[in-house]
């Protein structure tokens, strides 16, 4: 049960249904990878396991660890152990990351987190990102670039070290310095604690962090399922491939 | 730390209690001839006060009310009462002299703690007199005055007389005029040259009596080269009837010097605040207000500075935070009448429920005033629907070398902030809490940091359940 397992979700925002009958299972200790073409809802799913009130659940279920979280609030589910990576991390000027960070760990852990043992943790997580100590006493995200915001949505996972991890096409916009930098903060997490679910539009991440699974979503469902392998076979093929082959099945 | 002054309103001020304080001397209702003569009776005061205060009166009584800007029409101005003696003592040198009724009031409030720990000296006035005042000694030696303001007239009456009403004159509006005529307690400040006041010197005013008028007039004097930081702090408890806090501020910052004024005006939700609050600034001299208001019933204030030389600077950030029932009607005033001069303006405001608050500002810059710069940035965060701001903003440009900017936004806390913030753990009051200490935060950086922890703690208790 220690599972992060997602059964026949449909949903919808403003009456257009996106997610149609989504079924996927993310055990504990490994990493999936969710690609598929622009306009598939993968990202839809990601706010929607992440509890973004925009999106409504018209049917199925969500489950963590073998227990619901489609009624709980965003921060319960984060508390519960869940975490996205956003695709556009949000500007909140005015709030410093580690002001932020220190919030968020406390509402994670449900204490008080003494300075020395915040620091401790920032600190191997900035080693692990290359990151320098200024950026801390940024403004959440306010100016960032887009590589910087990817950044610290990695340096966010590594210090809160949820359960279950949803990186949104955490790839996107990033150099490949940058992209290495992400994948090994995600390496970093990997182990029999941690599950992660890597969306993303291209196989290149993959070569990076290495996944266990791959599924592919065609509007609004996982259409196909394989070893890492069916990345590389998309890449070389493209999805109208894919599209095709469904299409025949169908 | 203390319990400095900045923590609820509403249904979480905490201040609302009532002293088991019975006053020496009450006058009669209403501001009369008789009444003045009294208040300077009482005090002792050479002839010449009691002429201006009656000449204010004068002025006080042919003005008519404002009606530019809030709703003052549940001022009742004659049944207030003008003038409270609290005690026999006054301004006593240490606390164990102040009558023991009061000294609990500000024992509760945490001012003798916070005085032994980060001030450099603190005055404290109870109902119309300061009961309190005392500076440190080192500061004393090195010629520092801090005293009550009928001791400055007393004591220093040619220093006194040289600049008081000199900065805010009596016809300067109806309720400059009005403390002109009534003007009880308040803080008279001397620094000589070149003397630093290291730490800031506080002043804590607090109304006891009901349906009551409070006057303070403060007097500061920042001689050439010197710098200081004065602190005002303002409670009342919550009575079912109106009260009326009109200060007046005047201060002269001479050639070289640096001063700051921070005012953390908390008062209960009955109250008026009127105040007049104005910095004459000299030669390459730096003043600053900054000025939180986050109590009252309706506040105008627009602290104000003169560049009279060359090189003068100023710096204006104001917070307001209006609440359901209250108008904040804040801003700043910059007149920049010498070659080079500069000056900024910040002012942000936070509307709950439904508050209002509004900005009100002039930018005047003086033919001949070369090269003059001044920048007005205002930003207002709406918290829900009902929620008001508006923004006023004057300027007057006569000079064509100037630089004048203006930038205003108007903001509501935005959904997809709330939810990023949510999934990281945080609860959804917490991530609007979080937000609105971010938007102040440019302001709240440049309070002492007890101040601004208190700032932090005031707004996460204004904004628990204010979503969802």
């Amino acid at each position: 049960m220690n599972q992060l397992e997602i059964r026949d979700l449909w949903a919808s925002i403003d009456g257009e249904t996106i997610l149609k009958g989504v079924n996927l299972v993310v055990p504990k200790g490994e990493v999936h990878a969710l690609m598929g073409p622009n306009g598939a809802g993968k990202s839809t799913l990601g706010k929607i396991l992440a509890g973004d009130p925009e999106y409504v659940v018209e049917k199925g279920d969500i489950l963590l660890d073998g227990e619901s979280i489609l009624e709980l609030s965003p921060d319960e589910r984060a508390r519960k152990g869940l975490f996205l990576a956003f695709q556009y991390p949000v500007e909140v000027p005015g709030v410093t990351i580690a002001n932020f960070l220190r919030l968020a760990l406390q509402a994670k852990l449900g204490r008080e987190v003494g300075v020395a043992e915040f620091w401790a943790k920032v600190k191997k997580a900035l080693e692990i990102l290359d990151w320098d100590e200024s950026y801390l006493s940024r403004y959440l995200n306010d100016g960032f670039s887009g590589g910087e915001k990817k950044r610290n949505e990695i340096l966010q996972l590594l210090v809160l070290e949820p359960s279950y991890a949803v990186l949104d096409e955490t790839d996107s916009g990033l150099d490949i310095d940058a992209l290495k930098v992400v994948a090994r903060g995600v390496n970093a997490m990997r182990g029999s604690g941690f599950g992660a679910l890597v969306i993303t539009h291209y196989q290149r991440i993959l070569n990076y962090i290495q996944p266990d699974k791959v599924h592919v979503m065609m509007d609004g469902r996982i259409v196909t399922s394989g070893g890492p392998e069916l990345a590389l076979e998309l890449e070389a093929k493209g999805y109208e491939w894919l599209r095709e082959r469904v299409k025949e099945g169908a | 730390m203390s319990q400095v002054d900045l923590s609820a309103i509403g249904e979480e001020y905490k201040y609302h209690f009532v002293d088991e304080v019975k006053p020496v001397f009450v006058a009669e209702r209403g501001l009369t001839r008789r009444v003045i003569e009294a208040i300077s009776y009482h005090k002792g005061e050479p002839e010449w006060m009691l002429k201006f205060r009656l000449r204010a009166l004068e002025i006080f009584q042919k003005k008519p009310m404002p009606t530019w800007g809030p709703d003052l029409s549940g001022l009742d101005l004659d049944n207030l009462v003008y003038y409270v003696k609290p005690a026999e003592v006054r301004d006593a040198k240490s606390w164990e002299e102040v009558p023991e009724e009061i000294r609990k009031t500000y024992e509760r409030l945490g001012i003798p703690e916070a005085e032994r720990k980060v001030l450099a000296g603190v005055g404290a006035q109870y109902d119309s007199e300061m009961v309190y005042h005392r500076v440190r000694e080192e500061l004393e030696r090195q010629g520092v005055i801090f005293v009550a303001i009928e001791e400055g007239l007393k004591k220093y009456e040619d220093l006194f007389r040289e600049y008081f009403a000199k900065v805010v004159p009596p016809e300067d509006n109806k309720f400059a005029a009005l403390n002109s005529a009534a003007w009880s307690g308040g803080s008279f400040v001397y620094v000589p040259p070149g003397v630093k006041v290291e730490l800031p010197l506080q002043a804590y005013f607090r109304v006891n009596t009901p349906e009551f008028g409070q006057f303070e007039r403060t007097l500061i004097i920042v001689d050439e080269g010197a710098e200081v930081h004065y602190i005002e702090g303002c409670t009342a408890p919550m009575y079912s009837t109106e009260s009326l806090h009109t200060g007046v501020i005047e201060i002269v910052v001479k050639r070289g010097a640096r001063s700051r004024y921070t005012t953390i005006q908390n008062w209960s939700t009955n109250m008026y605040n009127l105040v007049t609050q104005r910095a004459l600034v000299y030669g390459d001299a730096f003043h600053e207000w900054l000025d939180g208001n986050l109590g009252s019933k309706v506040t105008m204030k627009y602290p104000s500075s003169y560049l009279l030389e060359p090189g003068a600077r100023t710096e204006i950030l104001s917070i307001a935070f209006a609440k359901t029932g209250q108008h904040q009607d804040t801003g700043a005033k910059i007149i920049l009448g010498a070659p080079h001069t500069s000056g900024t303006i910040v002012s942000k405001s936070i509307s709950k429920g439904e508050g209002r608050a509004s900005y009100r500002g002039l930018v005047k810059v003086l033919e001949g005033a070369k090269g003059a710069k001044a920048n007005v940035e205002c930003d207002a965060l709406l918290i829900d629907p009902e929620s008001r701001t508006d923004t006023y903003p004057y300027i007057e440009i006569e000079e064509d070398t100037a630089h004048v900017g203006h930038e205003a936004t108007v903001s509501k806390i935005n959904d997809e902030q709330i939810f990023y913030l949510q999934s990281r753990g945080l609860k959804e009051d917490e991530a609007a809490a979080l937000i609105v200490r971010g938007f102040i935060e440019p302001i709240a950086k440049e309070l002492p940091l007890e101040y601004a922890v208190e700032l932090n703690r005031l707004i996460e208790l204004e904004m628990e359940g204010s979503v969802g």
